[in-house]
C-alpha cells in the first residue's frame, strides 16, 4: 500500500504515548494506585516491625550472667530480651510461638567452661533458628579470640595453624550476617509486583473502554495511525509511568527502609526489567476486561476477581509456605506468585536472569495464554 | 467552484443484520463546494459519511476520493481528509494545546497551536480541557482538529446539533471561511435554514436512498413550480430574528 512516502507511524506512535503519559500523570487515582498505595504498606509495614526482624528471647532465671558470651548476646542487634519469667512460663510462651527461643547460660564447674543451652520450638522455628546461628557465632568468635589470645604466647607454628582454623569460622560469620533478611526484603518486592498487576489490569481495562466509548479510538481510525501502533503507544505511555512508579518505590525503600539491593544500581535495573514483562503480561488481562465488559461500571468487579485473588494468594503480604498445601497449588498457578518471587531472588539473592529462568518462563506462558484471549476479547468499536 | 468531482460515491449499499442502512446510493461532490446530505434521523447520512471516511465497512459499491479508491488505499484517503465525528470526544485531562500537538503527531504534520485556535477563535483557550469548553467551542475545536493536516476534504456530521442561534451563526461563518480557501466541505444536518445558507447543493436521503439533489434555489424553484403555496402567509422576519435582534448576533464564550 502506498502512504504518502514521509508518513511514519512511529511519530503517531510517539504522540499517542505523549498525550496518554500525560493523561495517566493527571489522573489521580493512577498515580494513588502505582505509587502511593503500595508506599503506604510499606511504610506501615516498615514501622511495624522496625526494620529488620525481631527476636524474642527468653532467659532462663538460672542462668549465671557473668560470662562474656551472655555479655555479647544482650548486646547483639535485633534481640529483645525476655528476663522476667520464670522457666516453666518461658516453656509455656515458646510452646506458643511468642517467643522465639529461650536460652541458659551456665559454666561448666569443672572446666571453666561456658555453656549455652538453647531450646528453640517448632512454632517459631526460622527465628528459632536465628536465634541459634547467633548464638552459635558469637561462641566461634569468642573461641577464636581465646586459641589467638593462646598462641600469642606460644611459637610461630602454632600462630599459622591457628589461622588455618579461624579462616573456616570467619566464611561461616559472614554466612551468618548476610542472612539478614529483613521485613521491607519481603514486602516490597511483593508491593511492586501487586502495584504492577493492579495497575496494568485497571488502567488498560478503563483507558481502552473509555476510549472506544467516547469514540476517542473512532476518531484516531480517521487519522492515517494503524490500529496496532494505538496500542503500542497506550503501551509504552503506561510502561513508562510505572517503571517510574517502581523506581520511586524502590529508590524510598531502599534509602528509607533499608531495602536490600544486593548488586546496588543492577539489582534495581533487574527489577525494572522484570516489572517491564510482568506489566506487558498483566496487561493482557486488562485487554480482555476491556472487551468483556459492558459497561464502565463492571469493570471493577470482573478486574477484582483478577486482581484480588492473586493479591491474597501469590506471596504479596504473606509466604506462600504459610498456606495449606491444597491452597498452595492454586497460588502456584497464578502469575504473580512467579512475578514476586523473581523479584525477591533478584533483589535479596541476586540471581541472574538463568537463576529465575523458570519463573520467565511461567509469566511468558501466562503471557501467551492471556494474549490469546485478549485477540478473541478485545474490540475496537 | 470548479466542476471536477472529487468525491464519487456508486451504488453505495450498507446492511446491518436486519436493517438497510444505506440502499444505492449514488453521488458525486463537486471540489471547491459545501454539499449537505440531509434527512431524518437514521435515514442513512451518518452511515453513508463514515463509509466515505474510511471509518465503516460497506456492503457493496465503489468510493472514489480524489481519484483514490477506498477499496485500494483507504489510509492514503485518511491523509487528505479531516474528519468531525458526532459526538466525538477527546483523550481525557489533556489541554486544547496537547490535543493538538496529538493530532499533530497522528497526521505527521507541523502546525502552529496558536495558529490554529486562532483560526477557529479559540486562541485564548489553548491551556483549557475540552470538558470544560462550552457546546459551540468544542464544535469549533472539533473542526480545528480535522484541520491540521490541511486537507481537500474536510467531512462534518451534524456539527451545529444543540447549539444556540447565536453559536450556530458563528459556526456557519467558520465553515464559509474554510471552503474560501479552497477546501470542500461534506456536511449533515437536519437544520433546512443551515442547508439553504451554507449550501451549493444538497442530497435530501430518505431510508436509505436519495430522493433528490441540487442545489436548494433548485429545490425551492421546483417545489413553487409545481404549486406548492406555505399554508401560512411568510412575514418579513420570524422568532428567530427576534430572538436574535433582542439577544444580538454575536456570538459569546459562555
Amino acid at each position: 500500500m502506498q502512504e504518502k512516502k514521509n508518513y511514519s507511524q512511529l511519530r503517531a506512535m510517539k504522540a499517542i504515548a505523549v498525550a496518554s503519559f500525560r493523561s495517566i500523570i493527571r489522573n489521580p487515582s493512577a498515580v494513588v494506585f502505582s505509587i502511593a498505595f503500595p508506599l503506604v504498606f510499606i511504610v506501615a509495614f516498615g514501622f511495624i516491625n522496625g526494620n529488620s526482624i525481631k527476636m524474642e528471647v527468653g532467659i532462663d532465671p538460672q542462668s549465671d550472667t557473668t560470662g562474656t558470651i551472655y555479655h555479647s548476646f544482650i548486646n547483639s542487634p535485633n534481640v529483645e530480651l525476655k528476663t522476667q519469667f520464670t522457666a516453666a512460663e518461658l516453656n509455656e510462651r515458646l510452646n506458643r510461638g511468642r517467643i522465639d527461643a529461650v536460652l541458659k547460660f551456665d559454666k561448666a564447674s569443672s572446666t571453666n567452661t561456658e555453656v549455652v543451652e538453647i531450646i528453640t520450638s517448632q512454632a517459631s522455628r526460622e527465628k528459632g533458628m536465628f536465634v541459634r546461628s547467633l548464638v552459635t557465632n558469637l561462641i566461634d568468635k569468642q573461641n577464636i579470640e581465646y586459641y589467638k589470645n593462646v598462641s600469642l604466647h606460644v611459637d610461630s607454628s602454632i600462630i599459622e595453624r591457628a589461622r588455618e582454623t579461624t579462616k573456616p569460622t570467619e566464611l561461616r560469620e559472614t554466612k551468618i550476617s548476610g542472612r539478614e533478611y529483613k521485613m521491607i526484603d519481603f514486602i516490597l518486592p511483593g508491593q511492586l509486583g501487586f502495584s504492577i498487576l493492579s495497575a496494568a489490569v485497571f488502567g488498560t481495562a478503563f483507558v481502552f473502554f473509555s476510549l472506544r466509548q467516547t469514540m476517542v479510538l473512532k476518531r484516531f481510525f480517521a487519522t492515517p495511525i494503524r490500529r496496532p501502533y494505538i496500542i503500542l503507544g497506550e503501551a509504552l505511555s503506561r510502561l513508562i509511568f510505572q517503571l517510574l512508579g517502581s523506581s520511586v518505590i524502590i529508590v524510598i525503600g531502599h534509602f528509607v527502609f533499608g531495602f536490600t539491593l544486593i548488586n546496588g544500581i543492577w539489582t534495581a535495573l533487574e527489577m525494572l526489567l522484570l516489572s517491564a514483562l510482568g506489566l506487558i503480561v498483566f496487561m493482557g488481562f486488562g485487554f480482555v476486561v476491556s472487551g468483556i465488559a459492558k459497561s464502565e461500571n463492571v469493570i471493577p468487579p470482573i478486574a477484582n476477581i483478577i486482581t484480588l485473588p492473586q493479591f491474597l494468594l501469590c506471596g504479596t503480604f504473606f509466604p506462600i509456605d504459610a498456606f495449606p498445601k491444597w491452597l498452595q497449588i492454586i497460588s502456584k498457578a497464578l502469575p504473580l506468585t512467579y512475578l514476586n518471587d523473581a523479584l525477591r531472588m533478584i533483589a535479596f539473592e541476586g540471581a541472574g536472569l538463568m537463576d529465575i529462568s523458570s519463573q520467565l518462563l511461567v509469566l511468558v506462558l501466562w503471557g501467551v495464554v492471556v494474549y490469546a484471549a485478549a485477540i478473541r476479547f478485545f474490540r475496537w468499536e | 467552484m470548479s466542476n471536477s468531482e472529487i468525491i464519487v460515491v456508486k451504488d453505495l449499499v450498507k446492511h446491518y443484520k436486519e436493517i438497510q442502512a444505506v440502499n444505492g446510493i449514488s453521488f458525486s461532490v463537486y471540489e471547491g463546494e459545501i454539499f449537505g446530505l440531509l434527512g431524518p434521523n437514521g435515514a442513512g447520512k451518518t452511515t453513508t459519511l463514515e463509509i466515505i471516511e474510511t471509518l465503516r465497512e460497506k456492503t457493496s459499491g465503489t468510493v472514489m476520493v480524489d481519484g483514490i479508491s477506498l477499496d485500494h488505499n483507504p489510509n492514503a484517503i485518511k491523509q487528505i481528509i479531516g474528519v468531525q465525528l458526532q459526538a466525538a470526544n477527546y483523550y481525557p485531562n489533556l489541554m486544547l494545546n496537547e490535543l493538538l500537538d496529538l493530532f499533530a503527531g497522528l497526521y505527521n504534520a507541523s502546525i502552529d497551536n496558536a495558529e490554529m485556535l486562532a483560526l477557529v477563535g479559540l486562541e485564548t483557550r489553548g491551556k483549557s480541557k475540552y470538558k470544560e469548553l462550552s457546546g459551540g467551542q468544542k464544535q469549533r475545536f472539533s473542526i480545528a482538529t480535522t484541520l491540521i493536516n490541511k486537507p481537500k476534504i474536510v467531512f462534518l456530521d451534524e456539527p451545529t446539533t444543540g447549539l444556540d442561534p447565536q453559536a450556530r451563526r458563528n459556526l456557519w461563518d467558520l465553515i464559509k471561511e474554510i471552503r474560501s480557501k479552497g477546501t470542500t466541505v461534506v456536511i449533515t444536518t437536519h437544520y433546512m435554514d443551515e442547508a439553504e445558507i451554507l449550501c451549493d447543493r444538497v442530497a435530501i436521503i430518505e431510508k436509505g436512498k436519495i430522493i433528490s439533489l441540487n442545489s436548494p434555489e433548485k429545490l425551492i424553484d421546483n417545489l413553487i413550480a409545481s404549486g406548492f403555496e406555505r399554508k401560512k402567509e411568510v412575514k418579513s422576519a420570524n422568532l428567530e430574528d427576534v430572538f436574535l435582534s433582542l439577544t444580538g448576533y454575536e456570538w459569546r464564550d459562555e
